[in-house]
């Protein structure tokens, strides 16, 4: 007798391959936004199961800021490779050059928050009605009123206040003419959600998610990886450690942990017993309490 | 490590009226359970501080958007997850005031399970029967009374057995399979995760307890084999050649290898060739599964259809009676037009008739037919074309619809199929 019962990963990953499907069929021209790290990865992963044996009907759009870590490039080439997915870059180092945005300065200067108007102009450009996403409503506390459709006005905006009712698993997708979509079809799951689903599919993610010796230094009780786009304080002074990365961002604003985990196993036991959230290494979200929530207004990821 | 291959999903959702503890009782099951790390309790101490409270808020946990934090009230659905080793969680948090109804609505209608909380010292309010009302309305299989802040009545075992006698009688008028009623203090965290030692006279589960055993893999639909077609699969390369398969969502019963199917609307039969899940070949699929079914003929289906059972026929109408709950400022519309979605299906449809409103704090029929904001009502719709669908207590997913406002695109209305 079958019990007809499925596991929390496996439940997950139906509602998800459902939303994919539905940003397929209710929109012309959805792409999916991908920035090399593990959300993006693992939904890049059910987009190919929700469309086998078909391609995946949709472009990867990478935001690239010009501060990546390198093997996060070299993965995403080689994943672009190997499913012969479309990739379509929006350079922040353009946006820079043709005076759409200002470049910030000083120790603390990141390109995070000049990725907003790239990704509008990217959209723009390709009239991409929706955009894919990687986030998840555990990340932070504005994430946890998004919904799964979120719909922006012609400025990009998000209304938190004026969001429609979603109900059951009926998405209404529909706009005017010069408004998008934002689709997260994994919002329901968690840091560990991901990294068991990870495991448990045996998905190939970047290096630096492992352990692995790098120069790094210390600021404000982070550690980051030392690189030619950061500014050193006279009295930080880049050394060698065994760290790994919780989340991949841009090298300006992502922390490394200290930690000895080399394998998904280990990663996950690491995840299991940590005391910090993921996002308590993001430089970003660190401004102010509310930061997130005003990125997002204007139009972040 | 490998036990979380065997846990399963649970979804509640919390109502409860203004000052009623519900984000304090999130907070609590957060903060028992460990899913807070510091960072978020170092936020939360920041804030607290900075309020003048003296002991730490957990409220302040569930408090997501500014505006809420300065008004300290939760104005929009929130998701929060957790889990214990048995199960993974997600609640969604719904706001207790009367203007966001819509939001414990929304809230309800994916949810297993309803945690309502009631004021010791207030007893039943309005906002409870309406609250119950929703949660039986929407088809939430189980219902958890939670009488709060027993802290302050003295823990006093007479007055939990009169709110819940109160309880039971209003309940006796709503549909509700499964209602458990448990004494709390979220503050104190009496009987949330730990068994409370100041009500020995209390012998039932703890909260958590319940949410961890109740028997949950009944609440699908395994009975009536229903198919929504989402999309049409055409991989058109030299490998998948001749390849048609059509995506979807099971909403109920189980597909099996070789059974017949029956494809609405249209009425052709043909027998199920293969079933995929991702990438692999499977022998049945049941609801919630997300899968491809090929066919044995060909046949022209594309989304909206519906692979059915010969046997055992969804209703095919387009006059669809529904209760209505309504989300827009603009009143509902009699003799209105609106786009219908209902599965993958889109539709027009024109509001036949108003049968009445209800009054939900009474349960009777309103004097005043209008349907406002908030307000719940018995309409007959007249849909473009017809329908394949059951009647909501029997499915949640093909008994569902939403209307949407054709000039602004908004969601302004769910509909549960009477």
């Amino acid at each position: 007798m079958h019990s007809y019962r499925l596991t929390h990963l496996k439940e997950l990953e139906s509602e998800s391959i459902h939303i994919l499907r539905e940003v397929a069929a209710q929109f012309e021209r959805p792409a999916q936004l991908f920035s090399g790290g593990k959300d993006s990865i693992v939904c890049f992963h059910l987009a190919r199961k929700a469309f086998f044996p078909a391609r995946v009907p949709f472009p990867l759009v990478h935001i690239d800021t010009g501060h990546n870590f390198e093997e996060t490039m070299v993965f995403r080439d080689a994943l672009v490779k190997e499913h012969g997915a479309t990739l379509i870059v929006g350079s922040v180092q353009e946006s820079i050059d043709t005076g759409r945005v200002q470049e910030e300065t000083g120790y603390y200067a990141s390109r995070n928050k000049l990725q907003t108007v790239t990704l509008l102009d990217t959209i723009e450009k390709h009239k991409i009605d929706c955009a894919i996403g990687g986030g998840r409503r555990d990340e932070e506390k504005a994430r946890a009123k998004e919904r799964v459709f979120s719909h922006r006005d012609e400025f990009g905006s998000w209304d938190p206040k004026n969001q429609r009712p979603e109900l059951w698993d009926l998405y209404n997708g529909r706009k005017r003419p010069g408004e998008h979509f934002r689709a997260f079809p994994i919002s329901n799951w968690t840091e560990m959600d991901v990294w068991q689903y990870i495991l448990l599919e045996r998905i190939p993610i970047p290096s630096i998610y492992f352990s692995h010796e790098r120069e790094v230094f210390d600021r404000d009780g982070v550690t980051y990886a030392n690189s030619p786009f950061m500014r050193l304080k006279p009295e930080e002074k880049p050394y060698m450690k065994r760290v790994r990365f919780r989340t991949i961002g841009d090298m300006s604003c992502t922390g490394a942990v200290d930690s000895p985990a080399s394998t998904l196993e280990e990663i996950i036991e690491e995840v299991a017993s940590s005391r910090v959230t993921e996002r308590g290494s993001r430089m970003d979200d660190k401004r102010s309490e509310a930061a997130m929530e005003d990125r997002k207004k204007e139009g972040y990821f | 490590m490998s036990g979380y291959l065997d846990m399963d999903l649970l979804r509640f959702t919390t109502a409860g009226s203004v000052d009623d503890g519900k984000s304090t009782l999130i907070g609590r099951l957060l903060y028992d359970t460990k899913q807070i790390f510091e960072d978020q309790l170092e936020a939360v101490e920041r804030a607290s501080a900075k309020r003048g409270s003296g002991e730490v808020d957990l409220s302040l946990l569930t408090d997501g958007l500014r505006a809420e934090r300065e008004q300290g009230i939760t104005i929009d659905v929130a998701y929060r997850y957790f889990a214990t080793p048995k199960r993974k969680f997600i609640i969604a948090d719904t706001p207790g005031h009367i203007q966001y109804t819509r939001n414990m609505v929304t809230g309800a209608s994916t949810a297993n399970l309803a945690i309502i909380l009631v004021d010791a010292r207030k007893g039943i309010l309005e906002q409870t029967c309406r609250h119950s009302f929703i949660a039986s309305l929407l088809g939430i299989p189980h219902v958890v009374f939670c009488i709060n802040k027993m802290d302050l009545v003295d823990y006093d075992e007479a007055t939990f057995t009169r709110i819940q006698k109160e309880l039971e009688d209003f309940s006796s008028k709503l549909e509700v399979r499964d209602l458990s009623f448990i004494p709390i203090s979220a503050l104190k965290g009496d009987n949330v995760v730990e068994r409370s030692t100041r009500m020995p006279w209390y012998q039932g589960p703890t909260l958590m307890y319940l949410l961890e055993n109740i028997h949950i893999a009944g609440d699908h639909n395994h009975i009536d084999r229903r198919f929504p077609v989402q999309y049409v699969v055409r991989p058109m390369t030299e490998a998948w050649h001749d390849f048609r398969g059509f995506a979807g969502r099971v909403a109920g019963g189980v597909f099996r290898k070789g059974d017949p199917v029956q494809v609405l609307p249209g009425g052709l039969r043909s027998s199920i060739k293969g079933i995929l899940i991702g990438e692999h070949e499977v022998e049945e699929c049941f609801a919630p599964q997300s899968a491809v079914i090929t066919l044995e003929d060909e046949i022209d289906i594309s989304r909206g259809d519906m692979l059915v059972s010969p046997n055992n026929l969804p209703e095919t109408s387009q006059d669809i009676d529904v209760m209505l709950c309504w989300f827009n400022e603009r009143p509902l519309q009699p003799g209105g037009r609106y786009a219908l979605r209902h599965t993958g299906r889109e539709a027009r449809c024109v509001v036949k008739e108003v049968k009445y409103r209800m009054d939900i704090n009474t349960l009777h029929k309103a004097e005043d037919p209008t349907i406002r904001m908030n307000d719940i009502g018995r309409v007959l719709l007249r849909s473009a074309v017809p329908l394949h669908f059951d009647r909501y207590a029997r499915n949640r997913s093909t008994g569902s619809l939403i209307l949407i406002d054709e000039a602004t695109h908004e969601t302004v209305a769910a509909g549960m199929i009477v």
